[in-house]
């Protein structure tokens, strides 16, 4: 098994878990069409929490995810998100998506606009914050991902890896209080894997509350303090990083660890 | 990567290689003519054949064009310069007629001392048009292009200059309404807008109108409809066409994507029967027909009328076009907005319509340019378009009964010039909103 290789010790001493909850999910079922997708899905998550899911593809992590701002509707059951409750009224879901970020595996940056504009848009025109404001903000976000030099330029004429950096920076220009991560390195280079993993580290040792959809193992033994197994559907293990990956309980999650792991 | 192939590697390079200039054989003249022209016996064989094409065309009607006479009041002078000067059995173009008659083709019947309206609303059209073309210009001409409208309408109609206001003042009040109403509830400041400037228009406008024409007499010599003809018949029905179809397109595409059934079905019913009946047939139903469903005694002005429906008619291409480059975007355009808590029309405004519009630029000029070319149809209702309409009225004198391809050509030559423009900028527009790798 490959350790991971991050340049620096992690700082661990803004990681803490609260008890305030941040995300609640009941019982909840989603479907398409005829096809169930997401089985009785129950999951707390406090504030704080650095939670990795994983699974085989087709397991229904990134449909979990994209049901907590709603980008997927469910049918039955419940979340709540910030005490909010996720239900067809309008009014909560653009609450609970000005406080829940998203990154996604293909960056979904806006092309005609530049970096810079792609960071202010959504906190001037949702949050009102004057432009001048948001600016500073942005450039904020942009200097802690290490791009502000590209501040003027379009996202076509960024590579991947820098792409997907200010997507982050992109979300967190919103001061989102959780942030979803889709698998945001499956659509990168391997030599820009690194550059957005450090990205994500450096958040968590900030104590946000994150969700990370992700098949980079090394990640989750590094920064996660919970790994949530899925498969068709369901959740089927969940447990600390350690003992996820020396001691797992249920034979699907050892194939799955033995294929992702032991080459 | 890992070291094992340490001890067994069979090739290292020590050296990077720099680039060199490519071989002359696959740079200039003779690489173009040969990969173009010549690049096997086929094409060789065809280009010679289309350079033959190219010569026997040329020498006839070349001709024709070097004969031109311009000084010559009837058909016959023309033909008897023609005669005495290349001989017996030479051919030539007349073109005295468009010497003569070119105020015919540019105004219709519209009073000769009164050109100079149409002329200055011809001019200031591009003062209109300047800051929504070319967006580096400084923002506050953008109000000018926003009364643009209404002054063209009453420097061309001429009258009153009180009904054109308090046309305006109809949108004023919508906007007001739509403005005071917006904080409190979006829906009944949607519907107010609507509302507040019909009832205006239906109830206040003839009482103020009549007031005001007393206390304040400021009018203009007012020219009528049937006065109109040639290109400033052509250009005002295609210019107004343009402006009020690409909004009225833009928001069928947008319902026809909708959730709603009720918005969907009516945007899609619209765009098809529009796009399944002709032309013409829209055009009779203005000229005939649209008269039955006003309440009586209203008279609509003709040249109003063929506006409105030519723009319903290209609203629906639009919406298509437009549709087609919504169905272009990504998913994950749309999802991101999403997740940032955008709603549906910061969205559309701000991430979808911009990618959309562009993406769509040449088809939505290609409609206008063939709706603008589709402006000559007037003339199956009685309008006298430059195509058909002057000419024919034209030959019906004496001295040009006969004349025939010069007026074809010289109107042939405008449109292209005009239509050739629009096509330009929409080239230029696309490489400016480019991107990507820059």
């Amino acid at each position: 098994m490959t350790e991971p290789h991050f340049d620096r010790e992690i700082d661990r001493s803004h990681m803490q878990v609260s008890d305030e909850v941040a995300i609640q999910i009941e019982k909840m079922n989603k479907w398409y069409g005829q096809f169930h997708v997401l089985r009785d899905i129950d999951l707390t998550v406090n504030r704080g929490e650095r939670i990795v899911i994983a699974g085989p593809s087709g397991s229904g992590k990134s449909t979990l995810i994209r049901c907590i701002n709603r980008l997927e509707e469910h049918q039955s059951g419940k979340i709540i998100v910030d005490g909010t409750e996720l239900t067809s009224d309008l009014k909560n879901i653009d609450k609970v998506r000005s406080e829940v970020g998203m990154v996604f595996q293909h960056f979904n940056l806006f092309p005609h606009l530049t970096i810079l504009e792609n960071c202010t848009l959504a906190p001037i025109w949702v949050r009102k914050i004057p432009k001048k404001e948001a600016i500073e903000t942005a450039m904020h976000f942009l200097e802690k991902v290490k791009i502000p030099e590209q501040a003027h330029k379009y996202p076509g004429m960024l590579s991947g890896g820098q792409q997907q950096r200010v997507a982050i920076a992109r979300s967190l220009c919103m001061k989102p209080r959780i942030m979803l991560f889709d698998e945001p390195t499956s659509a990168l280079d391997p030599e820009m894997i690194k550059e957005v993993l450090d990205t994500m580290i450096e958040l968590a040792e900030e104590g946000m509350t994150m969700l990370c959809v992700t098949h980079e193992m090394g990640f989750a033994q590094a920064v996660a303090n919970r790994v949530i197994f899925m498969d068709q559907g369901q959740i089927v293990e969940q447990n600390n990083p350690h003992d996820f990956f020396n001691n797992p309980q249920s034979d699907r999650t050892k194939l799955f660890l033995s294929q992702i792991l032991g080459h | 990567m890992s070291d094992t192939h340490a001890q067994t590697v069979a090739y290292v390079r020590d050296t990077m290689l720099e680039p060199k200039p490519a071989p002359s054989t696959q740079t200039g003249a003779v690489k173009w003519l040969r990969d173009n022209l010549f690049s096997s016996w086929l094409n060789a064989a065809l280009t010679v054949a289309g350079l033959l094409v190219v010569y026997l065309l040329f020498t006839h009607f070349f001709p024709w064009f070097r004969h031109s006479v311009w000084n010559a009041d009837s058909l016959k002078e023309c033909r008897d310069i023609i005669t005495g000067e290349f001989g017996e059995g030479a051919t030539g173009a007349c073109w005295g007629v468009i010497r003569e008659r070119w105020h015919q083709f540019m105004f219709g019947f519209y009073p000769p001392e009164l050109y100079w309206r149409p002329v200055l609303v011809f001019v200031l059209l591009f003062v209109a048009l300047a800051p929504i073309l070319f967006t580096h210009l400084p923002r506050a001409l953008l109000s000018f292009s926003a009364i643009y409208p209404l002054l063209a309408i009453w420097l061309l109609w001429g009258g009153s200059v009180w009904p054109v206001v308090m046309t305006g003042a109809g949108f004023v009040l919508g906007y007001l309404a739509l403005k005071l109403l917006g904080n409190v509830n979006g829906i009944i400041a949607g519907i107010a807008a609507f509302a507040v400037p019909i009832l205006f228009w239906m109830f206040a406008v003839g009482p103020i109108d009549d007031l005001l024409k007393q206390i304040v007499p400021i009018s203009i010599q007012s020219v009528d409809s049937d006065e109109f003809g040639g290109f400033l018949l052509a250009i005002t029905i295609g210019v107004g066409g343009i402006v009020m179809s690409l909004p009225l397109g833009i928001i069928l595409a947008l319902g026809r994507q909708s959730d709603m059934f009720l918005v969907k079905s009516f945007s899609v019913i619209f765009i098809e029967f529009i796009r399944g009946v002709p032309l013409i047939t829209l055009l009779f139903v203005a000229s005939l027909l649209l008269n039955y469903f006003l309440p009586p005694g209203t008279s609509f002005d003709i040249i109003l009328r063929v506006m409105i429906l030519v723009t319903l008619f290209a609203a629906a291409y639009i919406a298509e076009v437009i549709r087609g480059g919504l169905a272009a975007l990504p998913r994950g355009q749309y999802e991101a907005a999403d997740a940032l808590g955008l709603d549906y029309w910061k969205a559309q405004r701000f991430i979808i319509l911009p990618q959309a519009l562009k993406i769509s630029i040449p088809g939505i000029v290609s409609t206008f340019i063939g709706m603008f070319k589709d402006t000559t149809l007037v003339v199956f209702v009685g309008l006298f378009d430059p195509l058909k309409g002057i000419p024919d009225f034209i030959r019906s004198v004496f001295e040009w009964k006969g004349i025939y391809w010069e007026p074809f050509i010289f109107v042939g030559a405008i449109f292209f010039i005009l239509n050739f423009s629009m096509s330009r900028y929409s080239m230029y527009l696309e490489r400016k909103l480019k991107r990507d790798h820059r």
